[in-house]
């Protein structure tokens, strides 16, 4: 990722976020990150952005991690809606849940999320595979939404 | 991980292919891992066309492709891939040497799921790869069926 990009994560839990955040620091991601939420937030916020005039957020790339339990709306919904926007559709989604059935997962997958992974239920567990998923990150380029 | 899952690897450069399969190995190592030579090789394996080994659907897969390719480039693949009704659901990641931000956007475009810009550098190829390995080797790793009927 460039240094300007921005790791989104879509998250409920406020605790869930800060240990997120530490194992995401933790791997040596610099980039912003920033929390949202819940489901309409993180709606808002993105089709906020990509309003907005080219010139201001020109180099502006993120990546989302989200939720699939969000109150207001769900992450399945907010998947569904970034997926159908031109512009939105190319930042790379990971789901990362409790929610382990074959349903919801295809169903992600369906509609465009680049990977879904099951929170595993040890918070030692948890914080190691954040740290994983923030050094795949560090390799992996992304694009403007511009 | 899903441990019916294969790792497809359409990569024409040899010693790119060991090296990517080496790093992977050292950490998934519970993997299939096939290689295809070409664009061309890889959709036949997927489309069932041709005389080679064809997909199974009881399988679980994710697609590493190269960019530049003979015969069918990787870009033309990932649109085909996407293009099709059953195969679209398959997470497809772009590991190439081209870094021009156009093609980038492109492949984001088309639906890949990420793209990697092989380091020039020896060692950071490899930690490159290897960071991908465990991501991939995640527990909590889930990957899509093909076909919806098999559950």
């Amino acid at each position: 990722m460039k240094k300007d990009g921005v790791v989104l994560i879509a998250e409920h839990d406020e605790e869930h976020f800060d240990m997120m955040k530490n194992s995401l620091l933790r791997a040596g991601v610099s980039n912003q990150i920033l929390r949202l939420a819940d489901g309409r937030q993180t709606l808002d916020y993105l089709f906020e952005i990509s309003s907005q005039p080219a010139s201001e957020h020109t180099s502006q790339q993120y990546v989302l991690l989200m939720d699939v339990n969000l109150p207001d709306v769900g992450g399945v919904e907010v998947l569904e809606k970034i997926k159908a926007d031109g512009q939105l559709s190319k930042i790379p989604v990971i789901v990362l849940t409790a929610v382990d059935d074959r349903h919801t997962i295809d169903r992600c997958y369906n509609l465009g999320c680049s990977t879904y992974i099951v929170k595993p239920a040890k918070n030692e567990d948890f914080a190691e595979s954040i740290q994983n998923i923030g050094a795949f990150l560090s390799v992996v380029e992304t694009t403007s939404i511009k | 991980m899903d441990n019916k899952m294969v790792i497809l690897i359409a990569e024409d450069d040899a010693g790119h292919f060991q090296l990517i399969k080496k790093n992977l190995w050292l950490t998934c190592v519970n993997n299939d891992i096939l290689q295809f030579k070409d664009g061309q090789q890889i959709l036949d394996f997927l489309s069932r066309t041709g005389d080679g080994m064809h997909l199974d659907e009881t399988k679980r897969y994710i697609v590493l492709l190269d960019v530049r390719m003979p015969k069918v480039d990787g870009l033309d693949v990932l649109r085909r891939i996407k293009d099709d009704e059953k195969l679209r659901q398959i997470p497809v990641i772009m590991l190439t040497t081209t870094s021009e931000s156009s093609m980038i956007e492109q492949c984001y475009k088309l639906g890949c799921s990420y793209y990697m810009v092989k380091p020039v550098d020896y060692h950071h190829f490899m930690e490159a790869v290897q960071n991908l390995g465990k991501f991939l080797s995640l527990e909590g790793m889930r990957l899509p069926s093909i076909s919806s009927n098999v559950d």
